[in-house]
């Protein structure tokens, strides 16, 4: 245990650097409120004359931010639907048999482990072109439709499962689909939640993929439509009206995180069994 | 029960195809592509033709190029350990219980959960020279350099590397800090009472204890510099004259922009090359001293 005072200066120390660590969002939320009217000063950078709504409305009405949030539904709900389904059968095979050149398959899946996504941007780029898929939500979300990551987590805690409760199950005449919905997949909650809200955070915040995938706003998610917004000739430094825009995209995320802190942080931290 | 022939193989299918389809397969594209020349705007040169090492002879004898690499070294060394070892320090700042422990937390914890893009768009409002709020903090204590640091050349790269750190700092230290709480307390309290000073114990004692997530956080960081560069889109495009432009920036600009096909597959070889030595070097480092 720590003495008094040394938890004092823990305390004030925490308590600056928390401050700090706030400061660029909490000013760029009360910019997000000022009127448009009255541009920053030096000395005058925090509240305008009274609080205003105007730059969100005006925010809005430049860029279509209800599609953006809705393709981006579509595209991080379709990469989770597809993900969860294979990487469940996967691991499923992977734990509950053995095949020959079982081994060679899983290396060859761990392999997307090892190569990031973004730095295989270019070859990809070519090949949803030649599917056709180029400016398509599906474009965006295929290349992800199989997950190591998934398949490695779930493997782990399916391989977890005693082995005679699946023999038993097995002589009783069940069927592999109904082994993995009643046996393997509700032992696997937690892997489960972890790999789904790592994958929904990393979907919903990749840019430069859906950017060079997508040309126009029907497609185009949250990131790549803030990016377009910021540089748009006309906004030029207007900084409440950028500050809206930017509240507009990550603050329902941010809410939606608060309430789910702790699978969250879980989440974060399950991408450490990598 | 018969044992199914097929069945595993179906099961592993579907992602075995996804990960040949955009995996494999990208790898052996880009490795062909790379020797060859095509230019999408340069009529002679639309259709691929051999061109050997050439891409890569080209890209070393480019100083833009070359610049890049040396930017994304300068951005890379400076980014993993200054977030790395701050990290370390919060970590054993909130590990102890403390009254508001979980809001201090957040507050160092948050900005991991923004977009990198939404990130880049505050911080380019916070770093606004003249009333931006990190001028006139650095006014306060003194500094009077100058104050557009994603416009003046010797800065812009600074302003990448600080984005990045505000933005990770708080996932690494959820890694540091997962691993000293399964620590064994009373190994650290029985080496302080003998005597051991904080810096010996750090690094004799906790580091070696807490290895397996520091090797893991380590890894990810290193990985983390090098893929993403959304920051540099919003904030410097690369500029002022290529001293911001890093390597995945690079790749985007000479395949999107200049419409250099084969080039571009060339800097894909050698990104996944440097992705490569970094994620094997971690997954054996990791699992060999685990046993």
């Amino acid at each position: 245990m720590k003495s008094k005072a040394a938890n004092g200066f823990r305390f004030v120390v925490l308590l600056l650097l928390g401050l700090l660590m706030l400061l660029p969002m909490a000013w760029a939320f009360l910019a997000a409120l000022r009127p448009p009217s009255e541009p920053f000063a030096a000395g005058n950078v925090f509240f305008g004359s009274h609080l205003s709504l105007e730059n969100y409305f005006k925010a809005f009405s430049l860029a279509p931010f209800a599609q953006y949030y809705l393709n981006t539904f579509w595209q991080v709900g379709a990469i989770l639907a597809f993900q969860g389904l294979s990487a469940s059968l996967a691991a499923f095979a992977f734990a509950r048999y053995k095949f020959p050149g079982d081994k060679i398959l899983f290396t060859i899946i761990l392999l997307q482990m090892m190569i990031p996504s973004a730095a295989l941007l270019v070859p990809n780029f070519s090949t949803i072109r030649f599917l056709g898929l180029y400016d398509t939500i599906l474009g965006i979300a295929l290349p992800f439709f199989g997950s190591a990551f998934g398949t490695f987590l779930l493997r782990q805690s399916f391989m977890g499962l005693p082995r005679d409760l699946v023999d038993a199950a097995a002589m009783d005449g069940c069927r592999w689909d109904q082994e993995l919905r009643f046996l393997f997949l509700p032992t696997a909650q937690a892997s489960l939640a972890a790999f789904a809200l790592s994958s929904l955070s990393w979907h919903w915040n990749d840019f430069l993929w859906p950017l060079v995938i997508t040309q126009s706003d029907a497609v185009r998610p949250l990131t790549a439509g803030l990016v377009r917004f910021t540089q748009m000739g006309e906004i030029g430094a207007q900084w409440g009206l950028l500050s809206a825009a930017t509240m507009i995209v990550t603050l329902p995320l941010f809410v939606v995180f608060l309430v789910f802190q702790k699978p969250f942080v879980r989440g974060y931290l399950s991408s450490g069994l990598k | 029960m018969k044992k199914p022939r097929f069945l595993p193989y179906l099961l592993v299918a579907p992602t075995l195809l996804f990960v040949l389809l955009f995996t494999v397969l990208p790898l052996a594209e880009a490795l062909v592509g790379s020797l060859f020349k095509q230019r999408l705007n340069i009529p002679k040169f639309q259709v691929p033709v051999f061109y050997g090492l050439g891409n890569f002879a080209d890209l070393f004898a480019d100083p833009d190029f070359l610049q890049v690499l040396v930017n994304t070294g300068v951005y890379v060394l400076a980014l993993v350990p200054l977030s790395l070892v701050v990290a370390l320090g919060l970590a054993f700042l909130v590990e102890e219980k403390l009254g508001g422990i979980a809001w201090f937390r957040l507050a160092l914890f948050h900005p991991t959960v923004l977009p990198l893009v939404s990130a880049a768009t505050v911080w380019l409002f916070f770093l606004t020279p003249d009333y931006g709020l990190w001028n006139q903090g650095l006014h306060l204590l003194g500094y009077t350099g100058p104050q557009n640091w994603t416009g003046n050349p010797s800065l812009a790269l600074g302003a990448l590397v600080l984005v990045a750190f505000w933005k990770n700092v708080g996932f690494f230290m959820l890694f540091f800090l997962a691993g000293l709480q399964n620590l064994d307390r009373s190994v650290i309290e029985a080496a302080r009472m003998d005597g051991a000073s904080g810096l010996r114990m750090l690094g004799r004692m906790i580091l070696p204890l807490i290895r397996r997530q520091t090797v893991f956080v380590t890894s990810i960081a290193f990985i983390g510099a090098f893929q993403t560069i959304d920051h540099v889109f919003v904030m410097t495009q690369g500029g002022p004259s290529g001293t911001s432009s890093l390597l995945l920036f690079h790749l985007w600009q000479v395949r999107f922009e200049r419409l250099n096909v084969g080039q571009g597959d060339a800097v894909t070889v050698l990104l996944v090359a440097v992705l490569l030595a970094f994620t094997v070097t971690n997954f054996f480092w990791g699992e060999s001293r685990e046993k």
